[in-house]
């Protein structure tokens, strides 16, 4: 049943995907050279350890944009689908219930902020950002750390009235948070303080478990750790999206 | 009905409230208990105003709608229980048509039968028949973007049709739409009725619950305030003729102490008071207003005219259908 949904958005998505590539590639690809590449070189590499900036940067960049795309295609996106052109509403109208519509398009959500993900670790690679075969690890984790937003995200959106909701929290909830986790700079340079409270952010751990893993330096045990608090915040999310799906697809 | 054989939907004390939009932790009851049956072939209206709660008792039947109470069998099947199975077999047409407008009418049909797991080969012959069926041949490769809104709502019922289903749901089918595009849709709803299908649909239309209604029933704030084929209703409730009278404004509260004299002598006749005009209910509207004119009543207007839904409405709630 849920292959039904998750098929419905492929149609839609064969419709669309020239305009989703600007937003979910091109736009993180555009901050990896400008800041990366750009700005990057006023930054001595005695600062960082002796790595460049656009290899400590590029992969915290590619954990911060899946976090971004789960926002466009999980919030945005759901909300959207139950209020805007209510694709939701007519799929409930078929045998499939809440569960299926939830999972379907989980899925595709999945299959969307892995294939930018992917696209974003081959760039990262050709241009030499990247230090250690790991690499390859970081798709898996920028998919992970994408989830660990998704799943939450699904199940809040279903219940959003106003849309305008939607952007308050994207500004003032996940743009601080970008800030925040080490995508630009390392957590050293905050107050003692902000520097424990980004240990709890999903995001840092997506950063950390990618940058680790992209420079060689992953260690298995903090892997895992980052890899358990992500999979907590995803699996959660799938939790409660079940009851929000059903109570505001069958309300 | 009346056979033996058990209804397709049968409803019994049917009710829904939902958490009051205006009183945190209050419900608000938008349907108060409804009895009905429907049964095979049958069309079956509701009929009633802005919020009697029609579509409430739609979604109900879609199975998307836990009611909060009563029972309710459709297709002999509990939705609590076996809501996909029957939803396998339902069409719906929603208040609001949601069809996806990046796609084309072709593939919007298509997507549908996807979602019923119908093998694409099917879903296509039969595509290929509801475009026909809804007069969108030539549109089939446009993008539903490009669509009037009357060619929106035939796509929606083809789209309806794809699982071939046993009832067919149609809340408010012509409700937004001009003169002509309605007469279009009352005709291929028409047809389909007489192909078999079983119709359950919503209007506030008095003149589409004549058309296409074998039986229905008046609703208002949730509750069914009676139930029969149209004519039934009419004669149950109305006259045979209605003579509409309307007089200057300033002069309609002395006509109508007049016009209530003239009338109360005459048997079977009685008169409403609406804003703009007075209805004289009458067995024989030109006698009726034979009699008025030979009181010295001078109408601005007269129209002497048969009895509809909407008087029977009128009768029941003391309300106008549309306002
Ligand atoms: N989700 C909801 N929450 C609260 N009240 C609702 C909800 N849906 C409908 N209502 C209210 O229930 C009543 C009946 O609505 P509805 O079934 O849509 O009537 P109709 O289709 O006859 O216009 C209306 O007063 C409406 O405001
Ligand atoms: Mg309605």
């Amino acid at each position: 049943m849920l292959l039904r949904e998750f098929s419905a958005w492929m149609l839609r998505y064969r419709r669309t995907w020239r305009s989703t590539i600007v937003v979910s590639v091109a736009n993180p690809l555009l901050f990896l050279l400008a800041i990366g590449a750009g700005l990057g070189r006023l930054v001595a590499p005695e600062a960082l350890d002796g790595m460049t900036y656009l290899e400590f940067f590029a992969p915290g960049m590619l954990a911060a944009a899946a976090m971004q795309n789960a926002y466009i295609e999980s919030a945005f996106r759901v909300n959207g689908a139950l209020r805007r052109d209510r694709s939701y509403v007519v799929a409930a109208a078929t045998p499939l219930e809440p569960r299926d519509i939830m999972a379907g398009h989980l899925l595709f959500i999945t299959f969307r902020i892995a294939s930018s993900a992917l696209a974003f670790a081959v760039v990262m690679v050709a241009f030499g950002a990247s230090r250690s075969p790991m690499v390859v690890l970081t798709v898996p984790a920028a998919l992970l750390t994408g989830l660990a937003f998704a799943t939450p995200l699904a199940a809040w959106a279903v219940t959003v009235e106003k849309f305008g909701t939607l952007n308050a929290v994207f500004r003032f909830v996940l743009m601080p948070m970008y800030l925040l986790s080490g995508t630009f700079f390392t957590l050293d340079s905050l107050p003692a303080w902000l520097h424990t409270a980004a240990y709890a952010l999903p995001l840092w751990h997506g950063v950390d478990l990618c940058r680790t893993l992209s420079l060689g330096t992953a260690t298995l045990a903090g892997s895992l750790v980052h890899v358990a608090y992500l999979g907590a915040f995803a699996a959660g999310g799938v939790a409660v999206a079940l009851v929000t799906y059903r109570r505001h697809l069958h309300y | 009905m009346d056979d033996g054989e058990t209804p397709l939907i049968d409803a019994k004390g049917l009710v829904k409230e939902y958490p009051a939009r205006d009183r945190p932790g209050g419900v608000f009851r938008a349907v108060a208990g409804l009895d009905f049956q429907v049964g095979r072939g049958e069309a079956f209206g509701f009929l009633g105003p802005n919020g009697a709660g029609k579509s409430s008792t739609m979604r109900m039947l879609g199975c998307v709608s836990p009611p909060t109470a009563g029972t309710l069998r459709i297709l002999g099947m509990d939705p609590a229980r076996d809501g996909r199975l029957i939803r396998a077999r339902l069409g719906v047409v929603p208040q609001e048509d949601a069809l996806d407008v990046e796609l084309t009418v072709r593939e919007n049909l298509l997507m549908y039968g996807n979602y019923f797991g119908i093998p694409r080969r099917v879903v296509k012959e039969r595509a290929a028949r509801l475009l026909e069926f809804a007069q969108l041949e030539e549109k089939a490769g446009d993008r539903v973007e490009a669509l009037s809104g009357g060619m929106r709502r035939r796509l929606t019922i083809a789209r309806s049709l794809v699982n071939e289903p046993d009832v067919l749901l149609l809340d408010e089918p012509t409700t937004g739409l001009d003169p002509q595009a309605r007469h279009v849709l009352w005709d291929r709803l028409f047809r389909l009725k007489q192909q078999g299908v079983t119709l359950l649909l919503t209007t506030h239309y008095m003149d589409e619950a004549e058309q296409l209604c074998d039986r229905l029933v008046v609703m208002d704030k949730g509750l069914i305030a009676d139930e029969g084929s149209p004519r039934e209703l009419i004669e149950r409730h109305s006259t045979r003729e209605v003579l509409e009278l309307r007089f200057r404004l300033d002069e309609q509260d002395q006509a109508t102490g007049k016009v209530r004299a003239v009338t109360g002598a005459r048997e079977g006749e009685r008169v409403e008071v609406l804003p703009d005009r007075l209805m004289v209910y009458t067995p024989d509207g030109e006698a009726a207003l034979a009699a008025v004119t030979a009181a010295g009543l001078a109408p601005v207007t007269a129209l002497v005219r048969r009895s509809t839904l909407e008087d029977v409405f009128l009768r029941l709630t003391g309300r106008s259908l549309t306002d």
